[in-house]
């Protein structure tokens, strides 16, 4: 079943190949080489931008971590001195993780964590998995396996050692391991000073060995409870130190451990950081930033959002998902060589071809953009290639400031709503995002509702928000806003002026008091409808009338800055907008695929003959529709004499017209051999499998579809 | 005899035929004339029900505004790869349905194009006066009956004394046969409620009463909805715990046709022609026009899996031949029978990285390939995986393994998957590590390659296998063996027809072996059927009184054919 294939020639292509692909796929040859060292760079700076963000909220993990090793471990060498002690410990230090449920993500933890470790404490770290120990001989080997090996990393000169190591042939035993350690740790104190300065610089004097356990859930439970237990026993010799990686919640330990054995661990309980706050740092450092030109669109945010969230928490796929973008867009939209720093658009601008140009011409937004200019630039614009040149440099360069000005005023916004009761407008920044994406959110119900929570705000809330908008838009690199902060800061002083006033000024409130007093019924309502009366013919105090113009002050920034970016001229070359391609390729329906296809052919082969009204199946369908058409009107068991006889007749009436001028006998094995192969065809599918219930019967394997 | 049970209200009645020959001579009459008055209306309503599938999907995804539609891209799906299904249609549960309904559909379907010709009206008005009145099990023997009325050729599923009637074919008593329909109508209507709260108000309600205006859809569908979620678990555990098939008795043996073998079938498909040739064609060009893209893909280290009907074979094939020709690939067929993971780390082992040796096991063997991948950076290698869902790489090991394998940097992999089910052989750790992405490639292409190796149920195992190796281990053996050997085949064809024969006893047997002087004591008998134990020549049963029967685990013509070599070797 499997056939290797070398090519008879042995040549290589080597690492243009990439570009090759990129280049060889479409007519216009141009830019692409380009275009494929900009995605690529791009690319790598978001890659290491992703890993900073992930390593920079591990630290906080890592550090606990390793200052809980440092602990147990300056125990154990106090240990080693009172003998007492050592008979009254036999607990293992063991840290438990507890990641959380995106699992794919916990293998970068993991690697962070291990590599943390050896430039701090030990090189002995073990990382297990369960896949690979479903014995306790077998989690043995591996630990000894992994431990023998990073020795070899540790030091190259022990080589006849390693030959020894790498046959696997020594027993795999816990008296083997203390051997070994006790040899590796002698070896390391006895050696020339200079290289022992070296290496414990890096790592304390008989560094622990740790054992990192990455899915503890998987585990059986004897395996664990096994090590556990005999590690426990050598605890003195070994320093040993466990690490739980825990995926649902630390209740896990005591289920799957016994009392007699989770007694011998001393657990401590860590938290890495949650998947969602990891995506919040991504999508803020990412998405949310002028630093990369290149942004995704409503649509597609939205669809990979809608994945980490409904389908792993995952934010690798995250991330994986955003690659794909950024390929798909390079790989898709000829104009996305403009897609760069703005430090090069202009010198990239001026090296477009003819052809380039037609390309802008053609865009969506250009073309709105022409009509409504006057007839005389237009005509510019569409016959002019140097003059439409500089228009495009122009309108970049706006594109880029407009999107430095949408980010801090979405910030501005994202403090005012989030701040709100019931969150209008969301509770994270990217929904807000989303909402400006979409469509104009002043427009939008939530906005309104939320500006008129805005007017509701009591004083302290307004001037945090004021002052934290005020650092937002200093700390931002647009250059308009020095007015804005102006008339933000004079907001401020006026609130401070305000307060100062009320405290000079005692406002008696006779009304309230007059409610206080006796009084009979008929007086009590007159009061209060006076009351009433006054309240609504009362004019608007000093501070309410400032409230409201701080509201609308920032609802005219949002009108001003939060355009969604579709009503941008050019929005096609920096926003990735095709979200069907992206959801088809990361979160596909292979089954949908297949119901459609049976259902409906004319989905697929564009037929007339297909073209039954309303998408319906007709008797002149591909075999394999008519038989799953067929087998759809039946139980759990089908008799495939019936099935047969329904199939030909169907396929019968279908061809009737020339049925008569061949054979009728031929023609019905030819229709046999069709369903048997349509029938076949079914049973890989999975829709059937042959039953020995009844004779000549199969059995359906799905309770679907209509 | 006459009323079958029906599945909910379990009544059982026994009807004397008189009585319903009475019955029918009082109704017949006027029930044709109504049901022709109905009959245009129905067939109109058959093909409005296909419309309404297409129609009501944007109305119940709005409805069930389900997370998928809160992606919000269905309205641009331009590609439509058939993703604007709302999963509830997909893989909603199903009432039973018995398989009178798959004559019905059938009939239906085959009358489509005629759909509005009125001649059929003239010529027998009973059989169009039936379309409405669907979902008996005779209207099945009916329609075959029908067709076959031309061809000569009859065969019937219904019980023995109408199918008597019917061989009279008299058109009196086919509308006869027609209303022993009716005596199970109030069960049929059950039965539509049932599937119209199923679907999910794509069909109509009244098929059985035509001529009742449906409801305002609104409504309906809400009350539908609150019904389903009740009626939806206790339908399934209904539909599956009834041992009792609804099926008919017919069997292929009974039908005339012989088991095609493999050649043969091969042969009458060639002589079909493939429908739609050329809207297969355009279709297959629309996904070789990716090649490049996933050429692309795969070298920035995203994976390719490719689903949707039809082979894909043909495709990953050009895609290689176009593509691959200069670099090493792997191709994996996974729809071989014997393929095992192993055998595909072997060959990547072997033949790729030249290895010789053996490992001990096979996650061995994946780190021997990853350290050599990660040693040397120039080393790349495509692999081409046909059914990476196929009844031997499906399990969790193997699948954990290949995706290891394909989480290699320089490893490629691209792979075809068929099974609806494919998808749920990978869990979240399993999915990261391949890294996939999808593309659908429907083709419509037969799956030629993939079933050949399939024993299907229609073909018949040509059973040379089997012939061959029973050849070859009986030459191998004395002669006295092969008398002996001889003699339990010839008492077993002899028995053929007696399916509870139990196999010869081993006294009879030595009695036998003595007479012909094959054995002198049933010690060497015995040593003898050890050693055709041992090369799983015969089977030992034990009966229930403790008797050992012998038996040959071959199928009687497979036995025979071996006597006919035998007696031409002699």
């Amino acid at each position: 079943g499997c056939f290797v294939f070398k090519p008879t020639a042995k040549k290589r292509r080597l690492s243009e190949k990439t570009g090759h692909d990129f280049r060889s796929r479409s007519s216009d040859s141009e830019d692409t080489e380009l275009r494929f060292v900009t995605c690529q760079s791009l690319w790598n700076q978001i890659k290491s931008e992703t890993e900073q963000i992930q390593e920079d909220l591990n630290k906080q993990l890592l550090d606990n971590l390793v200052s809980f090793l440092s602990r147990s471990h300056s125990e154990f060498q106090e240990k080693t001195a009172e003998w007492t002690c050592r008979m009254k410990f036999r607990e293992i230090p063991t840290a438990a993780l507890v990641l959380g449920v995106n699992v794919t993500d916990h293998d970068l933890t993991f690697r962070g964590l291990s590599d943390a470790l050896q430039d701090n404490v030990t090189p002995y770290i073990a990382l297990l998995d369960a896949k690979d120990c479903p014995g306790i001989k077998n989690l043995m080997q591996k630990l000894m396996g992994q431990l023998m090996n990073c020795d070899i990393d540790m030091d190259s000169s022990e080589d006849e050692d390693c030959v020894q190591v790498s046959q696997n042939r020594i027993r795999c035993s816990m008296s083997s391991l203390i051997g070994w350690y006790e040899s590796v740790t002698k070896k390391t104190d006895s050696e020339t000073p200079s290289k022992k300065r070296n290496s414990s610089s890096r790592h304390w004097r008989s560094p622990p060995v740790v054992v990192i356990f990455k899915d503890m859930e998987s585990f059986t439970t004897k395996v664990l409870q096994d090590f556990i237990a005999i590690s426990s026993q050598h605890i003195q010799e070994l320093p040993l130190v466990l690490i739980f990686g825990i995926a649902t919640s630390p209740m896990i330990i005591h289920r799957l451990l016994p009392h007699s054995v989770s007694s011998l661990l001393c657990i401590e309980l860590f938290q890495s950081l949650s998947c969602k706050e990891h995506l919040s740092a991504i999508i803020d450092k990412l998405l949310l930033t002028s630093r990369f030109p290149f942004k995704l669109g409503e649509k597609v945010l939205q669809v990979l959002i809608n994945i980490f969230l409904y389908h792993d928490f995952s934010v690798q796929n995250f991330i994986k998902g955003f690659q794909l973008s950024i390929v798909e867009h390079f790989y898709s939209q000829p104009l996305s060589v403009l897609c760069c720093q703005l430090v090069d658009v202009k010198k990239r601008v001026c090296s477009l071809s003819q052809e380039q140009c037609e390309n802008i011409r053609r865009l969506p937004s250009f073309r709105r953009y022409v009509e409504k200019q006057e007839s005389g630039k237009q005509v510019a614009l569409l016959t002019n290639d140097s003059f439409l040149k500089e228009e495009t440099v122009k309108l970049l360069e706006d594109l880029h400031v407009y999107h430095e000005n949408y980010v801090s005023i979405l910030r501005c916004l994202h403090v005012l709503t989030s701040s709100l009761p019931k969150y209008p407008l969301g509770k994270q920044i990217r929904e807000l995002h989303c909402a400006c994406l979409e469509n104009r959110v002043w427009e939008t119900e939530e906005y309104e509702s939320s500006l008129q929570l805005a007017r509701m705000l009591n004083k302290t809330d307004l001037v945090t928000m004021l002052q934290q908008c005020v650092e937002i838009l200093v700390s931002s690199s647009g250059k308009e806003f020095d007015k804005t902060v102006e008339k933000l800061k004079e907001f401020l002083t006026q609130f401070q002026n305000l307060e100062e006033a009320a405290q000079e000024r005692d406002v008696s409130v006779p009304s309230q008091k007059e409610l206080q007093k006796k009084t009979d019924l008929y007086h009590l309502q007159k009061t209060l409808l006076e009351l009433k009366e006054s309240k609504r013919s009362k004019k608007l105090t000093k501070f309410e009338m400032l409230r409201f113009e701080v509201v609308d002050c920032i609802d005219s920034l949002v009108r001003k800055y939060l355009v969604p970016a579709d009503d941008r001229t050019l929005h096609e070359i920096v926003y990735f907008n095709s979200a069907t391609v992206l959801r088809g390729h990361l979160n596909a329906a292979p089954r949908t695929a297949l119901h459609t296809a049976l259902n409906n052919p004319h989905w697929y082969l564009k037929n007339q003959a297909l073209k039954c009204d309303g998408g319906g199946i007709s008797n002149k369908a591909p075999d394999i529709c008519i038989v799953y058409k067929l087998h759809l009107e039946c139980g759990r068991l089908i008799n495939l004499v019936d099935w047969l006889e329904a199939f030909s007749t169907v396929v019968m009436a279908a061809e009737e017209p020339n049925a008569d001028a061949a054979s009728s006998d031929q023609v019905d094995d030819i229709i046999h051999a069709r369903f048997i192969r349509a029938v076949s065809e079914l049973e890989l599918l999975g829709f059937i499998k042959p039953s020995k219930q009844k004779t000549d019967h199969v059995a359906r394997l799905t309770w679907g579809g209509c | 005899e006459w009323t079958r049970s029906g599945r909910r209200s379990l009544q059982v009645k026994f009807v004397p035929d008189e009585d319903v020959l009475k019955h029918i001579t009082d109704d017949a009459g006027t029930k044709v004339r109504k049901d022709k008055a109905q009959l245009s209306v129905t067939l109109r309503r058959f093909v409005k029900k296909l419309e309404n599938i297409s129609d009501n999907e944007a109305h119940e995804i709005l409805e069930e505004k389900n997370y998928v539609a809160a992606l919000g891209i269905r309205t641009q799906d331009s590609m439509g790869n058939g993703s604007n299904i709302s999963g509830g249609e997909v893989y909603s549960f199903q009432t039973p349905k018995r398989s009178s309904k798959m004559a019905e559909l059938a009939s239906e379907l085959a009358q489509t194009p005629e759909q509005n010709v009125a001649s059929d009206h003239s010529k027998c008005p009973e059989k169009m006066a039936k379309t409405p009145q669907s979902s008996s099990n005779f209207m099945w023997a009916e329609i075959v009956w029908k067709c076959n009325l031309k061809k000569k050729e009859f065969v019937s599923t219904t019980p023995y004394r109408l199918r008597k009637r019917l061989a009279a074919s008299d058109p009196y008593l086919e509308s006869e046969s027609e209303y022993s329909a009716s005596c199970s109508e109030e069960e049929d209507e059950e039965d539509h409620k049932e599937v119209s709260t199923v679907l999910s108000d794509q069909k109509t309600p009244g098929k059985t009463k035509a001529a009742s205006t449906p409801p305002p859809r609104n409504s309906r569908a809400k009350k539908i909805k609150e019904q389903k979620m009740g009626n939806l678990v206790e339908e399934y555990f209904e539909a599956h715990s009834s041992s009792k098939v609804l099926t008919s008795d017919r069997t292929l043996q009974k039908l005339r046709k012989r088991r095609l073998s493999q050649q043969t079938l091969h042969d009458l498909l060639k002589k079909a022609p493939l429908a739609y040739a050329a809207e297969i064609r355009d279709l297959n060009q629309q996904h070789e026009s990716l090649f490049s893209k996933w050429m692309l893909q795969l070298h920035l280290g995203f994976n390719i899996v490719l689903y949707g009907l039809g082979s894909k074979r043909d495709l990953l094939e050009k895609f290689r031949t176009s593509l691959l020709q200069d670099s090493v690939h792997l191709v994996v067929n996974g729809y071989f029978p014997s393929i095992t993971v192993r055998s595909i780390l072997n060959s990547i082992t072997e033949e790729v990285l030249d290895h010789i040796g053996t490992f001990r096991s096979p996650l061995d063997q994946l780190e021997f390939i990853n350290k050599r991948f990660k040693e040397d950076s120039s080393l790349e290698l495509y692999v081409l995986i046909h059914n990476l869902d196929s009844q031997m790489l499906r399990g969790e090991r193997s699948q954990q393994i290949l995706a290891h394998l394909s989480s290699l940097p320089s490893i490629y992999l691209i792979a075809s998957i068929d099974h609806i089910n494919a998808p749920l052989m990978w869990d979240q750790a399993k999915l990261s590590l391949y890294n996939w992405l999808w593309y659908e490639t429907t083709t419509f292409s037969p799956y030629v390659e993939e079933t050949s190796y399939e024993n299907s149920l229609l073909v018949q195992q040509s059973g040379s296998l089997a012939l061959s190796s029973l050849m070859h281990v009986l030459h191998s053996l004395t002669l006295n063996a092969r008398g002996i050997f001889r003699l339990l085949a010839q008492h077993q064809l002899e028995k053929k027809d007696n399916p509870s024969h139990p196999g010869l006893s081993f006294q009879d047997f030595y009695q036998q072996c003595r007479e012909a002087f094959l054995v002198n004591s049933d010690l060497t008998l015995r040593a003898q059927l050890t050693e055709f134990r041992d090369h799983k020549l015969i089977r030992t049963k034990r009966g229930a009184d403790g008797v050992e029967y012998l038996l040959i685990p071959v199928e009687d013509s497979i036995l025979a054919d071996f006597l006919e070599k035998e007696d031409e070797d002699v």
